[in-house]
């Protein structure tokens, strides 16, 4: 649907220290992505303007902005499906410090990722056999429905509890956590679940849904930490009654 | 281990408080058809042990979970920490407790 020839774009412009949008007329294009339009501002409108991208097909993460207030993946954002009366608002990722204009710092996203114990940690070496897990287990089930995360971080932007609570791990690093939890290969199920019952941990999760409304890989996060509290509550009754009655 | 207590505390108060929110509300639309004035409600709260007990258990869970509730909302919107969180917690809990434990000291107890 061709609305008109050139589509007016507000893009955010500055550093952790501040800034203010620029606005662009961009040629619209048939199937034009939002990453299109940054990337044409880019090669011919202004040539400092920094972003980040890579696949261009929703596989690597990396191209995730605010597009009229809602996070998305910019590669798979068809603008015409966006577009509110003829205008794009671009701003980087909420809830993260922003490098340059829309390029965010991702390091608090993955240092929050390790400390959820985000990392796979083995039972078996190589020279064992391959552990045989029937793909219709309970537990590999829940595995498999949190396991498609690539670490886009739109969930993280969505996130109102993030915005309230710098310390709060966040949906994606939560997910991660319920996806090994439920992997039976993995030997370090005490200490994850402490790590994410712990202040900033799956607890504070007020079940807003924003990262699941959002997600373009439709997980569910918020049902993920939604078992993760239950798992940790389970576990401390259960240490309780041991405890207890020995 | 403080913040899966406080967690569990909540669901907990909320669990106990759930019935007595029904019980509470089915009691007063049913008792109210007639007209009531407050002489026969006291009448009949008075020396109850059974609404003294139904009142004094839904206070004690109220003050938990609100106490509770409400650190959640001081430490996210006001970001406090740490002792004054705390410290705020537990007088917001003794505050609702008190006043509440007086007003079921009030229905069922005097003459």
């Amino acid at each position: 649907m061709q609305v008109s020839d050139h589509i007016q774009v507000k893009v955010w412009r500055g550093d952790a220290s501040g800034g203010s949008f620029a606005e662009f007329e961009v040629p619209q294009q048939p199937a034009q992505t939002v990453l299109d339009v940054v990337t044409w501002i880019q090669r011919h409108a202004d040539s400092s303007l920094s972003y980040r991208f890579a696949c261009r097909v929703g596989m690597c993460g990396s191209c995730a902005m605010m597009v009229n207030g809602i996070p998305r993946w910019t590669c798979r954002t068809h603008v015409n499906k966006v577009l509110q009366d003829n205008h794009l608002t671009i701003e980087p990722l909420r809830n993260l410090p922003v490098i340059k204009d829309l390029a965010c710092d991702m390091s608090e996203f993955f240092d929050k990722w390790k400390r959820a114990e985000g990392q796979f940690s083995g039972t078996q070496t190589r020279a064992q056999a391959v552990a045989a897990i029937s793909p219709g287990e309970p537990a590999r089930r829940a595995a498999n429905a949190a396991i498609e995360c690539i670490n886009c971080a739109i969930c993280y932007a969505a996130c109102d509890v993030v915005n309230w609570n710098p310390d709060y791990l966040g949906p994606a690093a939560l997910n991660r956590a319920w996806s090994l939890q439920n992997d039976s290969r993995d030997r370090r199920h005490g200490e994850r679940l402490q790590a994410v019952s712990a202040d900033g941990g799956c607890l504070s999760c007020h079940s807003q849904q924003g990262c699941a409304s959002y997600c373009p890989n439709e997980l569910n996060p918020t049902a993920s930490i939604a078992g993760l509290k239950k798992m940790a509550a389970g576990a401390f009754m259960k240490k309780k009654y041991r405890d207890r009655h020995g | 281990m403080v913040e899966l207590r406080l967690y569990l505390a909540q669901r907990i108060s909320a669990v106990i408080m759930a019935p007595l929110v029904l019980v509470h509300l089915g009691v007063m639309i049913y008792a109210i058809q007639g007209g009531v004035s407050a002489d026969e409600i006291l009448a009949r709260t008075r020396g109850s042990l059974l609404w003294g007990g139904f009142y004094g258990l839904f206070v004690i869970a109220a003050a938990v979970h609100a106490a509770i509730g409400l650190r959640n909302i001081l430490s996210e919107w006001l970001h406090l920490r740490g002792l004054l969180l705390s410290g705020l917690c537990w007088l917001i809990g003794f505050a609702l407790l008190a006043a509440g434990l007086r007003a079921v000291a009030a229905v069922v107890g005097g003459s």
